[in-house]
């Protein structure tokens, strides 16, 4: 139980997809224009995130493993993320088409979010068990949801603020991003205690 | 590299089953009678009946909440095509709505506009050019002759003609709008 609490403390804070790990960066340029849209989207990818993390440990632990074709692992997981992806999609279609208009576009795009890929690749190369895989996806979502919110309210708030021409725009965006990053750089000492 | 042929195969193809089951299980039912009635609205987004457009003119209708006599620009046709779709009673045009007239199309008087842009903002189908300050124009092909443009000008400059038929723009007459055979 207190190896699962680290992992999810880890991934949220210390070792934040965004911020710390460099993944999963375009939604978070991308989406973070505007809170609204910055919440569906982290909802969406929390939901698509654990979901495909434990998938791909199925396939990884079940079927690959097994019959010893590890290095079919980047090709079978991407399967994965896109029918999980579509799946998702049809699921919020149907439960909620308000959020499925307010999503539009974004919720196909996760497919190429690399944090995706990157949670399910890093869960084998950790070796983790099915419910630290889960945790693991699960704390990464709430990681990226929770600086592309944060980044989501900064970003209206730089917009209305009164930018220097040429930092406009992606420039101060960027800017903001790497100071927010630097932020989160003072968790690494956290574990250590 | 049978079996991991097989196995890419195996996953390809269990995935597509699965979605193929989600297609049908979560499929989005949207209600074809508010479809069916919309295309045969005139889309002229003037807000005539009393609803903001057309679409939702049509999902009141579909709803029982609204008559099938609202929409001037459509007149006597849109009546009776919604009357056969619907199997009701045609029924004459609600006076409160306004009356059926020809097609118009609006038209800035250019030397008087001011380019105050209300009439851009008031345009529910986008076919006023023109910027803040600059002489704005009417994209005739867009307009729809819903009126909506000359309540908000203050300078009054906006008339509305009766769409001119030349050589080019003569069309036959529009067949009145019934409900296809194969769907009615």
């Amino acid at each position: 139980m207190t190896e699962l609490a680290l992992i999810l403390v880890s991934t949220v804070l210390v070792n934040n997809f965004v911020l710390v790990k460099f993944l999963g960066l375009c939604p978070f340029m991308g989406v973070s224009r505007k809170l609204e849209t910055a919440a569906g989207m982290a909802l969406a990818t929390t939901f698509v995130l654990t979901l495909s993390a434990v998938c791909s440990w199925m396939v990884q632990s079940w079927l690959l493993e097994p019959l010893g074709l590890e290095y079919l692992r980047t090709i079978a997981f991407i399967l994965v993320i896109a029918a999980v992806v579509q799946f998702t999609e049809m699921v919020v279609h149907k439960t909620s088409p308000l959020l499925y208009q307010v999503l539009g576009i974004y919720l196909p795009l996760i497919t190429t979010n690399c944090a995706v890929l990157g949670v399910a690749l890093l869960n084998v190369q950790e070796s983790h068990g099915f419910m630290e895989s889960l945790v693991y996806g699960f704390g990464a979502a709430a990681g990226f949801s929770l600086v592309l919110v944060m980044f989501a309210g900064i970003r209206e708030r730089v917009a209305a603020a009164d930018v220097p021409v040429p930092f406009r725009g992606a420039a101060v965006a960027l800017i903001t991003a790497g100071l927010m990053s630097l932020g989160f750089l003072g968790f690494a000492g956290l574990v250590k205690g | 590299m049978i079996a991991a042929v097989s196995v890419v195969a195996g996953l390809a193809a269990f995935f597509g089953l699965a979605l193929g089951f989600a297609a049908v299980r979560f499929r989005q039912e949207e209600d074809p009678v508010v479809e069916r009635i919309d295309q045969l609205l005139p889309q002229t987004q003037c807000g005539q009946c009393g609803y903001p457009g057309c679409r939702p003119y049509a999902e009141a209708i579909a709803a029982g909440d609204a008559d099938i006599n609202r929409c001037p620009p459509g007149g006597e046709a849109t009546i009776h095509s919604l009357a056969d779709l619907l199997d009701r009673e045609p029924k004459p045009l609600d006076p409160e709505r306004g009356e059926e007239k020809p097609r118009t199309v609006a038209v800035i008087r250019e030397d008087l506009c001011i380019g105050c842009t209300l009439c851009i903002q008031a345009c529910p189908v986008d076919a006023i050019l023109g910027a803040g300050k600059q002489m704005h124009t009417v994209i005739e092909s867009e307009c729809t002759g819903c009126e909506l443009c000359v309540e908000p000008c203050p300078v009054d400059c906006i008339d509305m003609v009766p769409e001119a038929v030349t050589i080019r723009t003569w069309k036959w007459p529009r067949p009145a709008a019934t409900p296809r055979a194969s769907e009615a």
